[in-house]
């Protein structure tokens, strides 16, 4: 037998069958999209009554900040915050821009991007 | 709606910051977590996803079903690029196995860097693999430890078998400036493919 990981919340499963409704994540819809590099951005603030988790995610991005800090903020397994995600993004409430790839299928490589990339890591 | 707070003064104040990501591959123990530290602006933080009950069968076929819950670890630290553009850098778990927990987690990366330890050369194979397969661009850093022996670079890209297009970079992960210059030996092979890609033919 292992020792627990999170030694402050023993009832992990149980927690997060509470959380999400029993819906585990990221099954489809807008949380299938959800990239741990996406930036989230509240569109609009908390409103009373709302479930908790949600209150603070709106209150964490009123800033952009990305799936993966927000995870590691709240103590959220990704697949658990994909679903919260996805309830506020069907809501409307918040904001998703996920990360720009290197290359556009349409456009073809973005050359542009890389050398911004490259002047931001050259003044380190 | 109510904005209260959330309004930004002129529409755009958020800056439209945006995102790109580079993917930190390679075996356990290989030094992933420690480039992250080098470079990052931030101390690393841990994002984990969990295999649950729901996915009991998946549990079974990797041979762990004697748990109801199996935690993925990611490592990750990010850079501030300038004012509208953050780069973040992902230490990507040794078990590969798990990699799809994170709706793909190499789509959308710019490319990736892949670790390897030359005293342990086989360690960092499936990483290399993986790579190939789903077709993400990578240069291969070579972790200097302290009693790593010299390997002269072909040597190495033959017994990694890559292609010599593939740049292989040595460096020390411990070291803020020789972590950055991967970094930008990823970005000078991203552009060098971009530019064959926009070429004529």
């Amino acid at each position: 037998m292992s020792a627990p990981r999170r030694p402050t919340d023993p009832s992990g499963l149980e927690r997060y069958y509470v959380l999400t409704g029993g819906r585990s994540g990221p099954g489809g819809g807008s949380a299938s999209s959800l990239d741990v590099a996406t930036l989230i951005l509240a569109r609009s603030a908390p409103a009373p009554g709302m479930q908790h988790e949600h209150e603070e995610i709106l209150r964490r991005c009123r800033d952009p900040l990305s799936v993966a800090e927000l995870g590691a903020h709240l103590g959220l397994p990704f697949n658990i915050l994909a679903v919260l995600l996805a309830d506020l993004l069907d809501a409307d409430r918040i904001e998703a821009r996920d990360p720009i790839p290197a290359s556009d299928a349409d456009r073809g490589p973005d050359l542009a991007l890389l050398e911004e990339v490259l002047s931001g890591l050259e003044r380190l | 709606m109510d904005l209260k707070g959330f309004d930004h003064p002129d529409g755009a104040a958020d800056g439209g910051t945006r995102s790109v990501k580079i993917m930190i591959a390679g075996g356990f123990g290989t030094g992933k977590t420690t480039l992250v530290r080098s470079v990052s602006d931030i101390k690393p933080l841990t994002t984990e996803a969990t295999l649950t009950q729901a996915s009991a069968g998946v549990d079974h076929l990797i041979g762990v079903a004697d748990k109801q819950e199996t935690t993925v670890s990611l490592d990750f630290g990010k850079i501030g690029i300038n004012d509208e553009l953050v780069l973040y850098l992902f230490g990507t778990p040794g078990q590969e196995r798990f990699w799809f927990l994170w709706n793909g987690l190499f789509k959308g990366a710019l490319g990736a860097v892949v670790i390897v330890d030359t005293r342990r050369l086989a360690s960092s194979f499936r990483a290399i693999e993986e790579m190939e397969r789903q077709d993400v661009p990578f240069v291969i850093a070579l972790n200097v430890f302290p009693d790593s022996t010299e390997h002269p670079v072909e040597e190495i890209r033959d017994a990694l078998d890559i292609s010599e297009h593939i740049p292989v970079v040595a460096f020390d992960a411990r070291d803020r400036a020789s972590s950055r210059d991967v970094l930008i030996a990823l970005i000078h092979h991203l552009k060098d493919r971009s530019a064959v890609a926009l070429e004529p033919r």
